[in-house]
């Protein structure tokens, strides 16, 4: 099992409510469900509040989930520590997770660690002093093809090595967005070099 | 080797354009009324007759499935579309979802259609956050259309689509743990029977889908079953998304004809392995899940269901994982092992021992720490696992241990007497 790292207490606000805008997104997640099923909307909402909290979920905002959905509080806190994507205590601006499984382990994903590590001075499950930077081990992302992958926020910096992995945290810190995806010349999930199939498909500008 | 005009997925690359008008210019939505039109049991025996069978992993045959949703039901009907892909080297669902959205939306309306069902779910795994964002944006230009909703496409179907995001949790891919995760709850499977054909969504008959199997239908109509089921192997249809991960050159997805050599696959499409086939120690060819397969097999075997299956492994999700010979295989399942420990949902004893038992037992086994005689413990303990648990996360646990015992108890055999000796001569 995942489970949390429960680790040193941490400190919790008291008081959590939607701003307007997301409490408008949350009615109209809530409606997409047939009626007494609102408690399928509890992801979404969770996922919700957590983007509205500096990317970390309070316990305020659980039971104002488990209010809004006339959910029992502990089924809330259920879910948010049962799914690995809530964050129960705060993390960097930069949420980096390294993908070590053994897809990404075969392409090198002990460089991009490593180079995670050298760079920023954290080991695996730290935050860098400034609150930039957090670096966490993650499972299989999906995006084997293009091994090693780290994940940073919402996106996927994908075909990694330890110098391309350095140059994305420089960019970072500097508050650049590098671009997403692969970071080798290479056309999303097509081998390298040209493709061998759909040959007629041609790449439209 | 598969012709491009027979591949289905033209935009698997995300060449072109993934909105509505550049996929209508690829053939989506076309006369897709006229396909509902002819009516629900011609489209679920057009699908029996292609041939088709569940690309998430299991390969059971997707027509047979869809046939046993009630044809009249007080409750409603609902077709859930598993989009959780989360199964280690497994990446195709997410160039569908990303390059060719209309081909899964189309296809929803069309299996939901044929299973009486109103409301379509796509349960896409949470980090996959910017796919989500393209799939639901591709949903609101489907609906703007007005090729969902009201009257679907002009087909006198109402009909509604509904993404919903994961959060994390590879038990999710699992139909009955997605079901719980879907009403809200932690995702824990539940016991079957009963099928969620008859006890699914909120308790309504359910058919859970993986994204490739629904997506394909909208060409099987078209072109229809005989073409679809004239590429392949008998039993073994159809064309086939390949994720080719690992020690390969180029490593890439590919769709290709079922049954195509595991050989010709990786030479042809992956630039080949790294160092020449001769480099090659093994492959896991279908996902995590499946035993892996030395060299000798790997020569010689083909790329479907009962092939694999044959050689005591298994096509899973077609997500090749190569390896060549500079892999420590104790090491490459010893994570696997950690991701199986990771993800067990906790609610059965022998997968929530037993997999952090293995994981523990594999990493002293990778320095050696080990007693020969451990070796069978493991193997048994693995069959212990295998076959005792409500879902087949017990099972996809055991199968790669047990690979690796088949195929490469030498290696771990060696790895330990090395560490012996070093000890002996620590103590000497």
């Amino acid at each position: 099992m995942s489970g949390h790292d429960n680790g040193a207490p941490v400190a919790q606000p008291t008081h959590f409510e939607f701003t307007p805008e997301n409490l408008e997104r949350a009615k109209k997640i809530i409606a997409k469900y047939p009626p007494g099923r609102q408690a399928s909307a509890v992801l979404p909402l969770l996922h919700l509040a957590q983007a509205q909290h500096d990317n970390w979920l309070p316990r305020a905002a659980m039971d104002y989930v488990a209010r809004m959905l006339d959910m029992a509080p502990i089924r809330v806190y259920e879910v948010a520590t049962f799914y690995t994507m809530f964050n129960l205590k705060p993390v960097g601006k930069y949420l980096l997770q390294a993908c070590t499984t053994t897809p990404c382990w075969l392409r090198g994903s002990d460089e991009v660690v490593a180079a995670c590590e050298r760079k920023l001075g954290i080991r695996m499950g730290e935050t860098t002093p400034d609150g930039m930077f957090t670096l966490t081990e993650v499972e299989c992302l999906g995006a084997c093809v293009n091994a090693p992958v780290l994940w940073v926020n919402d996106d996927f910096y994908e075909d990694l090595d330890g110098p391309s992995t350095e140059r994305i945290l420089d960019a970072l810190r500097r508050g650049e967005k590098p671009p997403i995806g692969p970071q080798i010349d290479r056309q999303t999930s097509a081998p390298v070099g040209g493709k061998t199939t759909l040959l007629n498909v041609k790449r439209e500008a | 080797m598969l012709r491009d005009e027979d591949r289905i997925f033209q935009n698997l690359y995300g060449e072109l354009d993934w909105r509505l008008a550049g996929a209508r210019a690829r053939g989506d939505w076309d006369g897709t009324a006229a396909l509902i039109a002819k009516g629900r049991d011609w489209i679920v025996n057009e699908v029996k007759n292609s041939g088709l069978r569940g690309r998430g992993g299991a390969g059971f045959p997707t027509g047979l499935k869809w046939s046993f949703m009630p044809k009249q039901s007080e409750r409603p009907c609902y077709l859930v579309v598993n989009a959780d892909e989360s199964e280690p080297g497994t990446c195709k669902d997410r160039d569908i979802i990303r390059h060719e959205p209309q081909k899964l939306i189309e296809g929803c309306l069309l299996a939901s259609f044929a299973m009486g069902a109103h409301t379509c779910f796509i349960y896409i795994r949470g980090e996959f956050v910017n796919e989500a964002r393209r799939l639901q944006a591709a949903i609101d230009e489907a609906y703007e259309a007005g090729l969902l909703g009201k009257n679907a496409a002009g087909s006198g179907w109402d009909f509604d689509l509904i993404l919903h995001r994961g959060a994390g949790a590879y038990i999710c891919g699992e139909e009955m743990a997605l079901l719980e995760s879907l009403e809200g709850r932690k995702g824990q499977p539940r016991l079957k029977p009963p099928f969620p054909a008859q006890v699914g969504l909120y308790g309504c008959p359910t058919t859970v889908n993986n994204v490739e199997t629904i997506s394909v239908v909208p060409t099987i109509l078209r072109r229809g079953a005989s073409w679809f089921a004239g590429i392949g192997r008998p039993k073994n249809e159809g064309t086939k998304v390949f994720c080719i991960s690992g020690h390969v050159n180029r490593p890439c997805n590919v769709e290709e004809a079922m049954g195509i050599p595991l050989r010709e696959l990786i030479e042809k499409h992956a630039g080949g392995v790294r160092g020449g086939w001769d480099n090659l120690l093994a492959v896991i060819p279908g996902g995590s899940s499946v035993p892996c397969i030395p060299k000798p097999i790997c020569d010689e075997v083909l790329m479907d269901f009962d092939s694999l299956r044959e050689v005591k492994s298994g096509l899973g999700t077609a997500a090749v994982i190569v390896m060549d010979k500079s892999t420590d295989i104790i090491k490459a399942i010893a994570r696997l092992a950690k991701f199986y420990k990771h993800e067990s949902c906790g609610q059965c004893t022998p997968c929530r021992e037993g997999t952090g038992w293995m994981w523990r037992v594999l990493e002293r086994m990778v320095k050696g720490e080990a007693e020969v005689a451990e070796i069978d413990m493991l193997l048994d303990v693995s069959y212990e696992i295998e076959g005792h648990t409500i879902c087949a996360l017990g099972d996809a646990a055991a199968w790669p241990v047990q690979g690796l015992i088949r195929h490469f108890r030498p290696v771990i055999e060696a790895r330990i007497a090395e560490y012996r000796s070093r000890a002996g001569r620590r103590a000497a």
